[in-house]
């Protein structure tokens, strides 16, 4: 099962990694490493664009959580974007809906708040 | 496909092929009549059972084996997991608390949220038998969830 993961710098200096295909324990270090290279490399925030993912286990959430800790440590904005009514499912499972910052799209994601 | 006897699927010890068993469960559920909402929790719920497998029984070595069952009951299914691993401990099974947000330790939790019966049988000389059972909640009851 093929995961496709890239990473983007917008003009604004954010970051997106954009994730499509399905996260799962073989999947998500993948995820894990892009993400952990895309935050290292600064940007005030970075916006994980879920649209195409039709499914995400414990694995995938556990990936996102790392991902949020580390730019509460440093100070940066962490959000999630597109996420289907599966993905969020998973979300709401582990009472983690109102953890993170979600929105409907990247476009939205991106702009101020 | 046939919505009368048992369905199994033997997979290798290695995470790649986890999306084949969810296939196969995602199948089984739509035909013995679950709702897409409920067919999505139970596939999460066996993929981390078997996860768990893997990174807990066999302890990431790719070279065992799983042995997922599907087998109709009167008012749902009844899930199997064989495997021929370590057996677990009480504590490494057992659910964590949700009031603290870190990675990890939620797999457990999604199987005992989504299923109706969780039960760990070590007592093959090899291994464990993890028995999962999920009931098809009464039309009226789903009605009023929703």
């Amino acid at each position: 099962m093929d995961i496709h993961v890239t990473v983007e710098r917008t003009d604004e200096g954010h970051g997106v990694l954009e994730v499509r295909g399905e996260i799962d324990m073989h999947s998500s270090p993948r995820v894990r490493e892009a993400q952990i290279k895309l935050l290292k490399e600064g940007a005030r925030r970075v916006v994980v664009d879920l649209s195409g993912v039709a499914y995400m286990d414990s694995s995938g959430i556990a990936t996102l959580i790392e991902g949020l800790q580390w730019s509460r440590r440093e100070g940066r904005d962490f959000r999630l974007a597109g996420l289907s009514p599966a993905v969020r499912d998973v979300f709401e499972l582990a009472r983690l809906a109102e953890v993170f910052e979600i929105f409907s799209t990247r476009d939205e994601a991106l702009k101020d708040a | 496909m046939a919505a009368g006897g048992s369905v199994s699927i033997r997979i290798p010890s290695d995470a790649k092929h986890l999306y084949l068993m969810r296939r196969l469960v995602q199948e089984v559920s739509l035909a013995h009549g679950f709702p897409e909402e409920e067919v999505r929790r139970i596939v999460l719920a066996m993929d981390e059972a078997c996860s768990n497998v893997i990174r807990h029984a066999y302890e990431g070595d790719p070279g065992g084996s799983i042995d997922i069952e599907a087998e109709p009951i009167e008012d749902g299914l009844r899930f199997t997991v064989i495997d021929q691993g370590r057996k677990p401990d009480a504590a490494a099974i057992a659910a964590r608390a949700l009031d603290e947000v870190r990675p990890g330790g939620l797999g457990t939790h999604f199987i005992q949220m989504v299923m109706d019966e969780v039960r760990y049988d070590t007592s093959p000389e090899r291994g464990t038998r993890l028995c999962l059972l999920k009931r098809r909640k009464a039309r009226g009851a789903q009605e009023k969830k929703g």
